[in-house]
């Protein structure tokens, strides 16, 4: 049979014929099995990662959760002594931190990371170790932070952690640095994540699935994933000068020495603000999937919501000034940010309206999803109508930190997350478990979590506008509030309830598998539903709609008996395909790593470095350091093997085993990863230059500068450094057995990038520059533990190639090694250029003027 | 001691009169978001209406009506034009409203509040140049335009008074200036709004309107050393008061007490409520205050005085209840 009638005029022949050869399905299961028993935790599969990553993203909702009915218990009535002063600032403080950091970042990767290759029609996600990393650094991370709490030692000082108050004049305990550095590395996780996402999205697409036919939720996790990539490092950047404030008494933030409090809250909602779209995107992509499949068509404005999510995250990152409309700064710059706070709702309207015609143009089936789906309508379009409230100006001079806030906040992320995230688990658990959840549980669950939720937070809206400030562990009876908070709390534990009988139908149902789900008994339109194996589908589809499995009906049955791409294994283990990046043209064939350890060594002891650090046991947390370097170097091993010819992957395509330069993965994880560093050093950018705005007095004059010398200097042995990138790129296209030669020219390159750090950092020393003396001073040093962090992944990859040269694994063709070292290499170079202007040269400049 | 329920019953009666309500505005400022809320309240509700409406139209409405919602021409009205018409009227007058609270004529009074960790320090100055200082209880001329000049000593803490305004952050480092008027004559409870770490939830303050006459009295008396201690037991707790060394954080004018660290208690004789208006003045509660204020007010700076005899206590309390 070669015409396929039901592709009517676009008949093609489908790539591959029937039958299968002998043992192609056998060998394609032997490369995908799974290590068995405890084994399992060395299991890198994306089926298997991404049920670890939500099961523990679940596990810290519900420890949150608990937390927040503690706080509910304490203030259902007036001067209550349930918790002391300082149990319920621990326990807001890590209420917050949890349900954001803990719970609903990774929820949504973790949702990405379960669903994303299978609805890309991928065998698994592009860095396979990479992802599994990010979760044990995550879980070992996010359990050590959490039990702090248990030992009296966490955290107070709010999820926002303002200075001066989190500095260590008023917090001179260790909670402060639980936060900087369990949430900062657990941030990095999350950057992992994204990076892992956004390749995995471009890259892995079944042929055919154009941009124009991703699924929305596809679209979505690309946009969170850049989302992160920028946002993040603000945060980061200031968890690094906090906790460098903390340790060494570098004053970035108190205003005595010239540092100021208001830097760490423009770093904070830089970051913060997107942290709400990062959070409420992908449960809007959930809802854009969700929708067509219970409506049975298709979904109602595909291109205007694609366009309202990209404008979304471009909006989000110009309203952070929203939640510092108090603080005082001139009103004329509000207005901006009043609008642009504003502007941002028309994108939701944009897809609340394109959900509502979804649902018009079919007929919605009212299952236990669905009215998930419903209730998040409501929740989040009445959340949507507070948050233009308090984007005005006046009205959120009056309403911000008080309750009307914390129930504007909640109605947006627990209605417009929370809610969208049950339904996702209602809606996708026949896909990965043998057996459906309960529609008569899931019904009660959601009417118990809807009625309670409501009950708890909508009179929170009205407690806060007679008054009542957020963050008080107590308040006086008599003002009002006593009845209003009393129900509040018998709202949360309805909506307790609720997840309670939740927990019981996953008790009762969620039977997670790999190979024998329930399948597709939602007649759904993406390829997540095709039959699914630990090998994900059979054969990789060839896709020519945004509805595959509507439109080409015999999809299913054709995928699954190994007709499309690669119904096989052509090297004889784990592979993926390769994509291009728009039109999803076959490129190369990926060759995947199976399970192993060393991935998860790296990340306990990179979380065991970290956590050491914040209990000051710095021996051992070197110790830790230095094994989880030497764990991804054995993790790096395997990494970028050698070419292996061409592969048929059916149907006339081949396609090759290894790609270099912008055709690589790798090449692209490592651009994202540059955007990451790049967003880090504007972030600091900004509070160089927001600084001297602030206070532009403690600018050195020329004559305490550095001599110009000692700066040509340093920017003398960069461009040495330049000059060696370009001289061992060369060598490496000229080929020939110039590896001695290769080898020196890459050491010394390195070497020189970090002479000209050390000889920077020698010169600012000996102009009598301490970073203790001044805000000034403390970032000039900055730039040099930037420019060190940057400096030092150099040094480690050179090694790492190096050794790669040494041993013949680098040349002409196999040269990815050495091309993601330049690429790093070549950004720090220019990030040391610019920090020397910027350092040495900004002062003259403005001294002159 | 029964901790929990005495502090309960003193937090009852510490608001048993007043309230903090954004809703009962008693200033300009208040009254124009006042009624700034109550637009927007109507506003969103009739949205919130017409979405739900629209939803359930395209969950059970007939035919015809849902065949009107189910295209593209749908989410451009309603998610794209309706949005942005409306957005853009709400924006042009909150921006207006902005512009208004900018208008500026010299404030008729300037009173310095230092927001500390927990408590508020006033610094009053009259037209002579003389200044004194106050603690907790802000009593304005009614009527008056008032510029607040706010500072923080060490953290951030935020102004909020919402029957006559909108708040202002107080950060380290910096001043802030904030307009309020009381249009009548009242006492407004305020409360820190930003989260200050440890009782901030016991940070709380009360701007006393006065008439104009009666301010103008009680700003001329804050200039005048405080009254000599008349009787025995007050002449006792002035003794004590030194000999404790309450004066090393405290001063009250025209004795040897001068200290700068804790409120000025020239007049707390004259105050509603003790503690940053979380505690109800009286003999009683003074004594109580200086020998348990951390069970009163746990996390305050003051460290309670214990060893005191119940005498004494007493003493100290009549001689700080006489100063008016």
């Amino acid at each position: 049979m070669s015409a396929n009638d039901h592709e009517g005029g676009r008949a093609a022949p489908l790539p591959n014929p029937l039958p299968r050869p002998d043992g192609e399905l056998e060998a394609l299961k032997r490369a995908w099995a799974l290590p068995k028993g405890w084994r399992i935790l060395g299991a890198v599969n994306n089926t298997v990662i991404g049920g670890f990553y939500i099961a523990t993203a679940f596990l810290f909702f519900l420890l949150a959760g608990i937390l927040g009915l503690l706080i509910r218990l304490q203030l259902a009535v007036p001067g209550n002594g349930f918790l002391s002063q300082e149990s319920y600032n621990q326990i807001f403080t890590m209420h917050g931190t949890v349900m954001m950091f803990l719970f609903a970042v990774p929820a949504v990767e973790a949702v990405g990371v379960l669903l994303l290759p299978q609805m890309l029609g991928a065998r698994d996600l592009p860095f396979p170790r990479l992802g599994a990393f990010a979760f044990w650094a995550y879980l070992v991370g996010g359990l050590v932070f959490f039990s702090t709490l248990f030992f009296g030692t966490a955290p107070s000082g709010g999820w926002f952690m303002y200075p001066p108050l989190t500095g260590t004049r008023y917090s001179p305990d260790i909670g402060a640095d639980w936060w900087l550095l369990g949430i900062g590395f657990i941030e990095i996780s999350a950057i992992a994540g994204a990076i892992e996402i956004i390749v995995g999205v471009l890259r892995t697409r079944a042929p055919g699935m154009t941009l124009a036919r991703m699924p929305v939720f596809a679209w979505t996790m690309l946009v969170f994933a850049f989302m992160v990539v920028f946002a993040f490092p603000a945060v980061i950047l200031a968890t690094i000068l906090l906790e460098l404030e903390r340790a060494f008494d570098w004053p970035f933030f108190i205003a005595a020495r010239g540092g100021d409090p208001l830097l760490w809250q423009h770093l904070f909602w830089f970051f913060g603000h997107p942290e709400v779209y990062i959070i409420f995107l992908p449960a809007a992509g959930m809802v854009s999937m969700i929708v067509p499949t219970m409506a049975g068509t298709s979904l109602v404005g595909y291109r205007l919501i694609v366009v309202a999510l990209i404008a979304v995250g471009f909006f989000s990152f110009g309203l952070w000034v929203h939640h510092m409309f108090a603080t005082g700064i001139p009103a004329r710059s509000l207005g901006f940010f009043s609008a642009a706070s504003m502007a941002v709702a028309i994108p939701s309207g944009i897809q609340v309206f394109a959900w509502i015609a979804t649902i018009a143009a079919g007929r919605l089936r009212l299952t236990a999803a669905s009215l998930f789906v419903v209730g998040f309508l409501f929740i989040f379009t009445l959340g949507g109508l507070t948050g233009v409230m308090v984007a005005l100006v006046p009205f959120d001079r009056q309403a911000h930190d008080t309750y009307f806030v914390v129930a504007h906040l909640h109605y947006v992320l627990f209605g417009g997350m929370v809610f969208p995230l049950f339904a996702a688990f209602y809606y996708w658990a026949p896909a990965l478990s043998r057996r459906a959840l309960s529609e008569r549980l899931g019904r009660w669950a959601f009417g118990l979590i809807f009625c309670g939720f409501n009950l708890a937070f909508l009179p929170m809206h009205v407690t806060g506008l007679i008054g009542m400030p957020r963050r008080v562990y107590t308040y006086p009876a008599g003002m009002g509030w006593d009845g209003l908070n009393l129900v509040s709390t018998l709202g949360a534990f309805l909506l307790a309830a609720g997840v309670l009988v939740f927990l019981v139908d996953l008790a009762r149902n969620l039977r997670p598998t790999n190979h024998d789900s329930a399948g597709d008994i939602w007649r759904a339109n993406t390829l997540e539903w095709l039959p699914n194996h630990v090998f994900a589908a059979r054969s990789i589809p060839r896709i020519d709609s945004r509805d595959p499995l509507w439109d080409q009906p015999d999809l299913a049955r054709d995928v699954d008996a190994g007709r499309h791409y690669l119904p096989g294994t052509a090297t004889g283990g784990r592979e993926t395909l390769v994509t291009s990046s728009l039109e999803a043209r076959p490129g190369h064939l990926l060759r995947l790593p199976g399970p192993g350890w060393a991935h998860v060594f790296a990340a306990v002891f990179t979380a065991g470095f970290f956590l050491l650090l914040t209990v000051k046991a710095v021996a051992l947390a070197l110790a830790c350091g230095v094994a989880a370097v030497a764990a991804m170097l054995v993790w790096m091993r395997e990494s970028d093997p050698p070419p292996a010819g061409m592969v048929d992957l059916g149907g006339g395509v081949a396609v090759p085993t290894y790609a270099s330069g912008p055709a690589s993965h790798s090449w692209w994880a490592v651009v994202v990863l540059l955007l990451v560093a790049a967003a880090l050093y504007s972030s600091y950018l900004f509070g160089y230059l927001y600084l001297w705005t602030v206070s532009p007095q403690q600018w050195p004059a020329r004559e305490a500068l550095p001599p110009l010398g000692r700066t040509g200097f340093s920017l003398l042995m960069l461009a040495v450094s330049a000059g060696a990138l370009l001289m061992a790129r060369g060598l490496l296209a000229a080929g020939g057995p110039r590896r001695g030669l290769l080898a020196i020219t890459v050491a010394a390159g390195v070497a020189s990038l970090l002479a000209a750090l050390g000889h920077d950092l020698w010169s600012n020393w000996a102009s009598g520059l301490r970073p203790q003396a001044s805000g000034h001073a403390a970032l000039v040093y900055a730039n040099a533990v930037l420019q060190g962090q940057l400096a030092g992944a150099v040094a480690v990859m050179a090694g790492f190639a190096l050794s790669r040269i040494a041993t013949g694994q680098v040349d002409g063709t196999r040269r990815v090694v050495f091309d993601n070292l330049a690429l790093l290499w070549a950004y720090a170079v220019g990030q040391g250029a610019v920090g020397l202007a910027l350092t040495q040269g900004f002062p003259r400049w403005v001294a002159g003027s | 001691m029964r901790l929990p329920v005495a502090i309960s019953a003193l937090l009852a009666l510490a608001a048993c009169t007043d309230r903090q309500s954004v809703m009962a505005a008693h200033g300009p400022e208040a009254g124009r978001v006042a009624l700034l809320a109550g637009i927007v309240f109507a506003g969103a509700a009739v949205i919130m209406l017409v979405v739900m409406a629209a939803l359930w139209v395209a969950l059970r409405g007939s035919e015809s009506q849902r065949a009107a919602l189910a295209g593209e021409t749908a989410i451009r009205i309603g998610g794209i034009a309706f949005p942005a018409i409306t957005l853009s009227v709400l924006l042009g007058y909150g921006l207006w409203l902005m512009r208004d609270s900018l208008a500026d004529a010299p404030p008729a009074l300037r009173i310095e509040v230092t927001g500390e960790q927990w408590w508020w320090r006033l610094r009053y100055r009259g037209g002579d140049g003389a200044a004194f200082a106050e603690a907790n209880e802000i009593r304005i001329p009614v009527g008056a335009e008032v510029e607040f000049e706010l500072r923080s000593a060490d953290v951030i803490h935020s102004f909020w008074v919402p029957s006559l305004g909108g708040k202002l952050d107080m950060i380290p480092g910096r001043t802030n200036r904030l307009r309020l008027r009381a249009e009548r004559a009242g006492v407004y409870r305020g409360q820190c709004a930003e989260y200050c770490g440890g009782p901030h939830a016991l940070m709380a303050l009360e701007i006393i309107a006065m008439p104009q006459a009666e301010f103008a009295a009680w700003l001329t008396a804050g200039r005048r050393p405080a009254p000599a201690p008349a009787g025995q037991a007050e002449r006792r707790g002035a003794e004590l008061f030194l000999a404790a060394g309450c004066g090393g954080c405290h001063a009250i004018r025209g004795t040897a007490a001068e200290g700068a660290i804790g409120p000025d208690l020239s007049r707390v004789g004259g105050r509603r409520f003790l503690a940053a208006a979380t505690i109800p003045a009286g003999r009683e509660n003074l004594a109580r205050f200086i020998a348990h204020g951390q069970d009163l007010k746990p996390g305050n700076l003051m460290p309670p005085f214990r060893l005191l005899a119940p005498a004494e206590l007493d003493a100290l309390a009549a001689y700080l209840v006489s100063l008016r």
